[in-house]
């Protein structure tokens, strides 16, 4: 527990009665009133520019930063019966800003929990540096499979599904779907690369096929112009044509260069999916399943715009620290990440089940939605795709694949 | 079976023809279920002697919690996207008001005498009071993140209130609408009643997959019941409806994706059996007689009955789609 800076005396007896009765495995307790506990969790991003294709999925300045105001909400209401305190502290690193010296800021403010919306080596940077303090990380943002491989670490946890998570989610659904004939279209940068990695791995893992693989080169300039339109439906159907025989056009663009041009567009008519068309995602804001319209109604009700995906992947992260604390009244990161790794978690967020971390590399566990952007195609895991310990186990790097050792 | 098992063949013979005299006597044990459909925006009313669908009721939009008042005379049905709590005539079959409930009220409970009205609102974290002879609001308790299930002792000074996000059960003073004591439960709490002696509290908790037993005096959880099926992942198995007979002896727990209803001891807590109905069974509700249990069965569109003597199903009745609440008449 956590007591610093707290007062000790008669509160100090009452809470070591409260925790003796809390460890009475199955008893619950009535909760009473005590010293205010105050949970200071920081968020960590920095300012980038992400350009889109359309206009309507521009990210919105506060993306993922109010996902992490509202779960703060969320936990202060429960807090007010629990006598807790939750505040944020969102720290906006430049270009140029050292995150190293972003976590000593928040280290010295108080802060042992942060959630971070960082490039993947921008969070190991940070990670390493919190790490002599006992700082916890939540990534929510980085899909990087190394961070959940070799380069894992026993101080981050991850909300957001790894791009393999995604892959696999994918692809069982288009093997269901028996369209396993896939024509690959990768962009010509590294994230792009990495994704169609994954899916060249899902699509082995699953029975599906790379029938032809074409890069799409990056040969810069804007995303959207006036009449660029007229010259795209040109360009798509000569890039795709004479391609073999294949079901669907699976496409890997993360700088979001091409792939929402795909669509309708193919020389042959096929469906597109990857970072276009049917979108493997954590969360979109057409998401009604599992008492999805709550969450959108509430979250709409407070920042007047759609709930993004990145917003839930940082509500995720702050109310699991909620949840911890809640339960074990601490705001010690090391008691939090017991709990959090431990077989107590049962996280509830909108997912249609409990969700819980991947003890060996810290990952949570999590259906993946499939979106048009409009509607919910399909949640996978599909049935059929088994596992002996938890379906949710094949979406990703399973136990006996793990590179990752924690220590 | 273990609390009815000293039923002889002959007693089944002897109530069988005590029940035809009755019916020869007069209508005895016809009653009328009312079943929300949170799609078809409708509520179907079921003939229980029948076991049909006899009449289709069009309400506002997403009905889901539903209750009759203590006179039968109206039927309650929360429109959680208009916004309103709407009051159907049962004779007359249409909705002749709306309550001031509040936004998005979901589920909602009537103290034992009838005169006040409790409502959930999720998306507001209150829960509001409504006075039912006029017809007003007369305002609010503050509570945890998307309030859910209603309970209410049986003397009607106590409320309680689950809350989905916060996770607790929140106990209300009805005369001081203030509260009195927070106990936290396992994740997504979504249903709470009390047993007819008011010994104990108990309370789903879906995404925790336990049934907490709380002590209503103590505030505190005496027993938590887990459920394991054979074939069945963990996961799939989300407790939400619950009806305790009322002798305290049976509790019957709705599990909703695992297609079945646990029966329980309500002595030992232990489980006893497992019943499987329709998809998705999300609410039930006991014939006054406690003869049969009906369940609504969001994902097969229909309602499955119970014998509770024999604890078999012994019907399925078609309905409108997703069927979410069902509540019986006393007469």
């Amino acid at each position: 527990m956590n007591e610093k800076g707290r007062p000790v005396g008669n509160t100090a007896l009452i809470r070591f009665a409260v925790l003796a009765l809390a460890m009475v495995p199955g008893l619950g307790l009535a909760v009473h009133a005590q010293d205010t506990l105050d949970i200071k969790i920081g968020y960590l991003r920095r300012a980038h520019h992400q350009e889109t294709i359309s206009l309507v999925q521009m990210p919105p300045p506060d993306n993922g930063l109010a996902g992490a105001q509202m779960a703060v909400k969320d936990n202060d209401t429960t807090g007010r019966f629990l006598n807790q305190h939750y505040s944020l502290l969102d720290l906006h690193l430049k270009a140029d800003d050292d995150p190293v010296t972003a976590v000593g800021h928040l280290a010295r403010q108080g802060i042992s929990l942060i959630v971070v919306d960082l490039p993947a080596d921008d969070l190991l940077k940070a990670a390493d540096a919190g790490k002599p303090d006992g700082i916890l990380f939540f990534n929510v943002a980085a899909t990087d499979d190394r961070l959940r491989q070799k380069d894992c670490r026993a101080n981050v946890i991850h909300t957001v599904p790894s791009r393999a998570m995604l892959a696999d989610g994918l692809a069982q659904y288009l093997v269901w779907k028996k369209w396993v004939r896939w024509f690959l279209v990768v962009g010509s940068h590294e994230r792009d690369k990495l994704f169609a990695a994954a899916l060249r791995r899902a699509a082995n893992r699953f029975g599906a096929k790379v029938v032809q693989e074409r890069e799409f080169k990056d040969t810069g300039g804007a995303r959207r112009t006036d009449s660029g339109v007229v010259q795209i439906q040109q360009q798509m159907p000569v890039f795709t044509q004479e391609a073999p025989n294949y079901d669907v056009l699976v496409v890997a663009d993360e700088s979001e260069v091409f792939a929402n041009n795909l669509p309708y567009r193919t020389w042959d008519p096929r469906p597109v999916a990857g970072s276009a068309g049917l979108v493997p995602t954590s969360w979109d804001a057409s998401n009604s399943l599992w008492g999805g319209t709550q969450m959108q109604d509430r979250f709409t009700a407070q920042f007047k715009r759609l709930m993004t995906a990145l917003d839930m992947q940082a509500w995720t992260a702050v109310r699991m620290i909620g949840e911890a604390a809640s339960r074990q009244n601490s705001s010690d990161p090391k008691v939090i990440l017991d709990f959090i790794k431990g077989p107590q978690l049962a996280l509830g967020a909108f997912k249609g089940q409990k969700l819980t971390l991947r003890d060996w590399d810290l990952q949570l566990r999590q259906p993946i939605l499939l979106t048009d952007g409009r509607t919910i195609v399909s949640v996978s895991p599909q049935p059929g795709f088994l596992h002996q310990f938890s379906e949710l186990d094949t979406l990703g790097y399973d136990r006996p694949e793990t590179q990752c050792k924690l220590h | 079976m273990n609390a009815y098992p000293r039923l002889t063949n002959s007693h089944h013979m002897g109530l069988l023809t005590l029940g035809i005299i009755i019916v020869l006597v007069g209508p005895a044990s016809a009653f009328t279920a009312y079943v929300s459909n949170e799609k078809s925006n409708t509520i179907s009313v079921v003939d229980t002697d029948k076991m049909e669908t006899i009449k289709t009721i069009k309400v506002g939009q997403r009905p889901r919690g539903i209750e009759l008042t203590k006179d039968d005379k109206y039927c309650l049905v929360a429109v959680g996207d208009d916004d309103t709590i709407q009051v159907v005539d049962t004779k007359a079959g249409e909705v002749i008001a709306n309550l001031p409930s509040g936004p998005d009220p979901e589920l909602f409970i009537l103290s034992p005498d009838g005169n006040r009205l409790y409502v959930a609102n999720e998306n507001d974290n209150t829960v509001t009071v409504i006075d039912m002879e006029k017809r007003v609001r007369l305002g609010e308790v503050q509570v945890g993140v998307e309030p859910e299930g209603m309970g209410i002792s049986p003397d009607g000074k106590v409320l309680v209130n689950t809350s989905e996000t916060t996770n607790m059960a929140h106990f209300i003073d009805t005369d001081t609408r203030k509260i009195i004591a927070n106990v936290l439960v396992d994740s997504r709490p979504r249903f709470a009643t009390y047993k007819s002696d008011a010994s104990e509290l108990w309370v789903s908790s879906e995404v925790g997959g336990t049934v907490s037993v709380i002590d209503p005096t103590k505030h505190q959880v005496i027993k938590k019941i887990s459920f394991t099926i054979p074939g069945l992942r963990s996961e799939t198995i989300q407790p939400v409806g619950i009806n305790i007979t009322k002798d305290g002896k049976t509790g019957f727990v709705a599990l909703g994706p695992a297609n079945r209803v646990a029966v329980i001891d309500a002595v030992t807590h232990e489980i006893k059996k497992y019943l499987l109905v329709g998809q998705r069974v999300w609410h039930m509700a006991f014939t006054p007689d406690e003869k049969y249990l009906l369940t609504t069965n969001g994902l097969s569109n229909d309602i499955s009955v119970i014998d509770v003597a024999s604890l078999k199903v012994i019907k399925s009745i078609p309905v409108g789609e997703l069927p979410w609440g069902v509540t019986i008449t006393k007469q």
